[in-house]
């Protein structure tokens, strides 16, 4: 059994009170963009076996959108966060490396502009 | 054994007012129409036969007799005049069920996926009871629960079934 925290709510909510939301993220590609870019936004998905950022709604609670870390194997949860944030938060991404030191983030540190407000 | 857990009766005398804003924003002014103070994160404030919920961060649900409600209605209509907000009588699309009983909470331990011993006396919590959505929260004796009116007699069979006599959870 799956229980996230719901950053939105606070509440401990079980898997069966969420809506899972797939991989989380994902950089949209729409009009204008290349077939290459459209294909991979719409089908390629990283789906490993390990550290995964994941988007999952609060459906039969406060209805909200947000993201956990958590274990594909392991189904260990390292934590929940906003789905405002452009990246996992530096809290996340520390609460992963004291379990998975071996792990480091596949992404670039973005500018704060292009962070999102709520 | 043979007695039932709790006592089900459904409540047919509630308005609920549906409240969407940016609470922040318009707190005060809700709490000054509805003569209510604002609620904190899944919790609930109450004021005579007032109670307010807290349902997400923006989103509130004032739960009073149907006697006051269109007072209510048209204060908090007139207090937010203006914002970007929505304040909608409910009161048809829901159903309500008194759970009251010695082991109210065997019964919706059955039902929902919650820590009913982590729940705080003044706690709001939205989840679920078997396959639809519901909300509930502590009173006297027991817990109010409300779901959709469309599943009421689901609601009614579930609540009736679950509070059966000789069917505990404690240890025998
Ligand atoms: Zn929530």
């Amino acid at each position: 059994m799956l229980t996230l925290t719901c950053p939105c709510c606070g509440i401990r909510a079980e898997e069966t009170e969420l809506a899972p939301g797939g991989e989380a993220h994902l950089k949209r590609f729409g009009p204008g963009a290349s077939d290459e870019d459209f294909e991979s936004y719409l089908f390629a998905r990283k789906n490993p076996k390990g550290v995964h950022f994941e988007r999952w709604r609060h459906a039969y609670g406060c209805g909200k959108w947000f993201l956990a870390a958590r274990c594909t194997a392991t189904l260990e949860v390292f934590g929940t966060y906003k789905a405002q944030n452009p990246h996992p938060t530096p809290e996340i991404v520390a609460a992963i490396r004291a379990k998975r030191p071996d792990w480091t983030p596949d992404w670039t540190e973005t500018s704060p502009a292009e962070s999102l407000t709520e | 054994m043979a007695e039932a857990l709790a006592h089900i009766r459904e409540i047919t005398d509630l308005g609920m007012i549906q409240i969407r804003a940016d609470l922040t924003e318009a707190g005060a002014a809700i709490t000054k129409a509805a003569a209510i103070p604002l609620p904190g994160p899944t919790s609930t404030t109450t004021n005579g036969s007032r109670r307010l919920c807290w349902m997400s961060p923006d989103e509130l649900l004032l739960v009073l007799p149907q006697a006051e409600l269109a007072a209510a209605l048209a204060e908090l209509t007139t207090a937010l005049a203006g914002q970007h907000v929505l304040v909608l009588d409910v009161s048809d699309m829901r159903a309500a069920f008194a759970i009251e009983g010695g082991r109210a909470d065997q019964v919706l331990a059955k039902l929902s996926p919650t820590d009913l011993a982590a729940m705080p006396a003044d706690g709001m919590r939205r989840s679920r009871a078997a396959q639809v959505a519901c909300g509930f929260w502590r009173q006297e004796g027991g817990f109010v629960l409300i779901g959709f009116r469309s599943v009421a007699d689901y609601l009614r069979g579930l609540l009736d079934n679950a509070a059966r006599a000789g069917t505990g959870l404690d240890p025998r």
